[in-house]
C-alpha cells in the first residue's frame, strides 16, 4: 500500500475517469472500427457495383449526412429520440434476459404482438377520453407482449426447449398472426389495402417538437424501473443469481424455472411496450406489413451497452441516430439505408472479438465480457435447468 | 372398411383429427416431390448443425451462412452469365456460370464458417452470440448489396433444372410416387439425400466420426489420446459450412433463380430444430426436416386440392397467412415435446482451452 500522493478529490476524479474509460473503451473502439469498415464497404461496392465515377470522399459525405440527419436540426434530434425510445425498451428486454442467462431473440415478435394488442384495444376505445384510452391501449400491449414472452419462458422451464429457437419461431408466427388479423377481422371495410382503424384518443400525446411523443418518457421510466428491479429488489437478485449460476440459485432455495418463466414474461412486456410506443406514438394504425428492425436492433443495443440499463440509453441513442439519419444519407450520398445494418453488425463483430481488440489496441484493465452470457450456451442442450 | 372410416369421421372434434390424417395420407404422394424440395435446405442446414455440434461447437449462424451463400450464388451468376453464356453443358440444365456460382457460394459459406470457428474456438467468444452476430451481419451485408445491385435489375444465370424420371418408374403401383419424389428433383436435392447417408455412416463408422463424437463429449479425454481438439473442431465447423452453403445455393439457384433480402426466412433455425428433434444425427435431421416441410407445403396442398367435408370447410376458411406460420408453430410444438429426451453432446457450446505444457 502506497500512501495517496494526489489530493483525495483529484484522485477520485482520476479513478472515475479510469473507470469510465474501462467501461466505454471497447464500445468506442468497436464503433470507430465499424465506421472504418463501413467506409471500406462503401468504396468497394461503389467501385464494383454502381458504375458511378469513383469518389474517394463518398464515405465522408455519407457519414456527414448521417450525422446531420440525426443531430443537425431540432427535428432531426427529436427524430433520433423517437427512434431511440423503442430501442431503449427493446434493449432492456434483451438485457434483462441476458441477466437471467436467457437470450431473447424474440423481441421482434413480442414487439409486433405488443403493437397488435394496443391497436386492437386502441381502436375499441378510440373515442374515450385520453386519460382512459391510453392506459387501456398500453395495458393491452403489455399483456400481448407478456403472453409472447411467457410462451418461450414456460417452454424452457418445463421442457428445456431453448429460447433461441422457440423465440425465432414465434417471431415468424407473430408476422403471420398480424397479417391474418389486419387483412381479416381488423381491416377497415372496403379499404383498398389492409389497414386497421386509427387509434384516435388512445394515441400518445406529442410532448416535444413536432413528432416527439410520450413514448420517449415511457422509455426513460422503463430504464428507471428495470434498474430498480434488478438492483434493489429480491426479484432482481434472483434473476441475476439464476443468470450467473442456476445450480447455485437452486441450492440457495430459489426456483430457477419460475424465475426463467417470469423473466421471459418481463422481456415480452418490455418489447411489447416498445411496439405499443411505435404504434400509439408514430403510426397510429396498423398495416399488414407493420414491422421495423427494432427487434434485432435491440440485441445490438443490449450487447453494446453490456446489459447495463443506463448504458442502454446511450446505445439506443446511437442506433436511433443511425436510423434517423439514414434517410438523409440515402438522399445526399445515394447510399442504401441498409448500410446502417452493416455498421451495426460490424460493431457487434468487433465487440465479440473484444479479446483481440484489447490485444490489438493495448487496452489494459478494460472490461471485455458481455455480461453473464455463458449460461445461455450452457442451457443449450436442454438439461441444465432444473 | 368405408363404413368404419365414415363412422370415425362423424365423431365431433376427434373426427376432424381422423379426417386430417386421412387427408394427409391422400395428399402426401402427389405433393411428395414438393415436400422433399422444402426439406432440402432444412436437412442440409441440420447436417451443418450435426457435424459442428457433434464436435462441440454450437452453430446458431446457419441462417446467416445460408443467406450469404444464397446471395453469392445469385450475384456471381449475374456477373458471369453475360460473359460465359448460358448453354447447358450437361444434365440438370447445368451451365458454366451456374457451376462457378455454386463454387463461389460454397467458398463464401466456408469463409463465414471460418469466422464463426475463429470466434468460438480461438477467441473463445460465446458461441450463441457469435452465431447471432453472423446472422445479423449476413442480413445486413446481403441486404445492402442487394439494394445496390437490384437498382440495375440484372438478369440472373437461371437455376438448376429438375430431372424428369422415366414414366415407367413413376407409374409403378404403390412405390411409383417414391421414385417420383426422389428422382423428379434438381441436383442439390439429390446430392442432399446422398450426403445424408454418407454423413450418417461416416459419423458412426469412421475414424473421423469416432474422433468427432469423442471431442464433442469429452475434449480433455480426446486430447489425452492424441486428438487435436482445436483442429478437429475447425475442420468440422468448415464441413458444416459447406452443407449450409449448399442449402443457401439451393434457395437462390435451384428453388428459385433470384435472391430476395432475408430469403432464408428462418430456415436456418428450423434446421436447428430439425437437428435437435433428429437427436443430432443426419438421418434424424432429414426425418424431422421432412415433417416440417410437410406442414410447409400444406398451404399449397390446400390451395390445389382442398379436403372434403367439414375439415375442408374449416381449412379453406383459414386465412393463408396462418398456413405460412404453420411450420414455425409445428417446430415449437415438436421441439417442446422432444427436446427433454434428446440429449446434446456433453461438451456442446463449451470453448476448449488446451492444457498448458508445463
Amino acid at each position: 500500500m502506497t500512501p495517496p500522493v494526489a489530493t483525495p478529490a483529484g484522485r477520485s476524479a482520476g479513478a472515475f475517469a479510469r473507470a469510465a474509460w474501462a467501461a466505454i473503451a471497447l464500445p468506442f473502439v468497436a464503433i470507430v472500427m465499424a465506421l472504418v469498415v463501413g467506409a471500406l464497404i462503401i468504396l468497394v461496392s461503389e467501385l464494383l457495383v454502381t458504375g458511378r465515377p469513383f469518389q474517394p470522399t463518398l464515405p465522408l459525405t455519407a457519414y456527414q449526412a448521417l450525422f446531420v440527419g440525426a443531430f443537425g436540426s431540432f427535428d432531426g434530434l427529436v427524430a433520433t429520440f423517437v427512434n431511440a425510445a423503442p430501442l431503449v425498451l427493446g434493449g432492456l428486454s434483451v438485457a434483462i434476459g441476458f441477466k437471467a442467462g436467457l437470450f431473447n431473440i424474440g423481441a421482434q415478435g413480442q414487439f409486433l404482438m405488443g403493437a397488435l394488442g394496443s391497436v386492437m384495444a386502441g381502436v375499441a376505445v378510440a373515442t374515450w377520453p385520453p386519460f382512459l384510452a391510453i392506459p387501456i391501449a398500453v395495458a393491452a400491449g403489455l399483456l400481448a407482449g407478456a403472453i409472447m414472452g411467457f410462451i418461450p419462458g414456460i417452454l424452457k422451464a418445463l421442457s428445456g426447449a431453448h429460447e433461441v429457437v422457440t423465440t425465432i419461431m414465434l417471431n415468424y408466427i407473430a408476422v403471420g398472426v398480424l397479417a391474418a388479423l389486419v387483412s381479416g377481422p381488423l381491416k377497415v371495410p372496403r379499404s383498398p389495402s389492409p389497414v386497421t382503424y386509427d387509434v384516435g384518443n388512445a394515441a400518445y400525446p406529442i410532448i416535444l417538437g413536432r413528432d416527439g411523443h410520450l413514448g420517449i418518457l415511457v422509455a426513460l421510466a422503463g430504464v428507471a424501473i428495470i434498474w430498480w428491479l434488478l438492483y434493489r429488489t429480491t426479484w432482481g437478485f434472483e434473476i441475476r443469481t439464476v443468470g450467473a449460476n442456476p445450480e447455485a440459485a437452486r441450492y440457495a432455495g430459489m426456483h430457477p424455472r419460475a424465475v426463467i418463466a417470469f423473466t421471459m414474461t418481463l422481456c415480452g412486456m418490455l418489447a411489447g411496450l416498445a411496439g405499443t410506443g411505435v404504434l400509439l406514438g408514430v403510426s397510429h394504425s396498423m398495416t399488414s406489413s407493420f414491422g421495423t428492425t427494432v427487434g434485432f436492433d435491440s440485441i445490438a443495443v443490449a450487447l453494446l451497452a453490456r446489459s447495463n440499463p443506463v448504458g442502454i440509453i446511450f446505445a439506443a441513442i446511437l442506433f436511433g441516430a443511425m436510423r434517423a439519419g439514414a434517410g438523409l444519407m440515402q438522399i445526399q450520398a445515394q447510399i442504401p439505408v441498409e448500410l446502417v445494418d452493416v455498421v451495426q453488425a460490424t460493431i457487434l463483430l468487433f465487440l465479440v472479438a473484444s479479446p483481440v481488440l484489447r490485444a490489438l489496441f493495448r487496452l489494459r484493465g478494460v472490461q471485455t465480457e458481455l455480461g453473464s452470457t455463458d449460461t445461455i450456451t450452457r442451457t443449450y442442450g436442454g438439461e441444465a435447468v432444473r | 372398411m368405408d363404413a368404419l372410416v365414415n363412422a370415425l369421421y362423424a365423431i365431433p372434434i376427434v373426427g376432424l383429427v381422423f379426417q386430417f390424417a386421412g387427408y394427409l395420407v391422400a395428399i402426401i404422394p402427389p405433393i411428395s416431390p414438393i415436400i422433399l424440395r422444402g426439406a432440402t435446405p432444412l436437412a442440409l442446414g441440420g447436417m451443418c448443425g450435426v457435424v459442428s455440434e457433434r464436435s462441440g461447437v454450437v452453430n446458431i449462424g446457419i441462417e446467416g451462412t445460408m443467406l450469404a451463400s444464397a446471395f453469392t450464388g445469385w450475384v456471381v451468376g449475374v456477373a458471369l452469365a453475360p460473359v460465359l453464356g448460358s448453354t447447358p453443358i450437361a444434365l440438370f440444365g447445368i451451365t458454366l456460370p451456374l457451376l462457378l456460382a455454386l463454387v463461389a457460394s460454397l467458398l463464401v459459406a466456408l469463409a463465414v464458417s471460418y469466422l464463426h470457428a475463429w470466434l468460438s474456438i480461438t477467441v473463445r467468444a460465446d458461441q450463441i452470440i457469435s452465431g447471432t452476430i453472423i446472422n445479423i451481419a449476413a442480413a445486413g451485408v446481403t441486404g445492402y448489396l442487394n439494394t445496390l445491385i437490384s437498382k440495375n435489375s440484372p438478369t440472373s444465370a437461371g437455376s438448376f433444372a429438375l430431372f424428369t424420371p422415366p414414366t415407367a418408374l413413376t407409374n409403378l403401383p404403390i412405390v411409383g410416387w417414391l421414385f417420383n419424389m426422389v428422382l423428379n428433383q434438381g441436383p442439390i436435392t439429390m446430392s442432399m439425400l446422398v450426403l445424408v447417408v454418407i454423413t450418417q455412416v461416416m459419423l458412426f463408422r469412421s475414424r473421423w466420426g469416432l474422433r468427432t463424437r469423442a471431442v464433442g463429449e469429452h475434449p480433455r479425454a480426446a486430447e489425452t489420446v492424441g486428438i487435436d481438439v482445436i483442429r478437429l473442431r475447425y475442420r468440422n465447423v468448415l464441413i458444416g459450412g459447406l452443407f449450409a452453403g449448399l442449402a443457401g445455393a439451393y434457395l437462390s439457384m435451384e428453388a428459385t433463380n433470384s435472391f430476395q433480402a432475408n430469403m432464408t426466412a428462418g430456415r436456418g433455425f428450423i434446421a436447428l430444430a430439425a437437428m435437435i428433434v433428429g437427436r443430432w444425427t443426419p438421418v434424424g435431421a432429414l426425418g424431422a426436416a421432412l415433417l416440417f416441410a410437410t406442414f410447409q407445403s400444406l398451404g399449397q396442398a390446400i390451395a390445389f386440392a382442398p379436403p372434403g367435408g367439414e375439415l375442408g370447410v374449416l381449412m379453406t376458411a383459414m386465412p393463408s397467412q396462418i398456413y405460412d406460420a404453420l411450420p414455425y408453430l409445428v417446430t415449437i410444438i415438436v421441439l417442446a415435446g422432444v427436446v427433454g429426451r434428446s440429449i446434446a453432446p456433453a461438451a456442446d457450446g463449451q470453448p476448449y482451452e488446451r492444457e498448458s505444457a508445463t
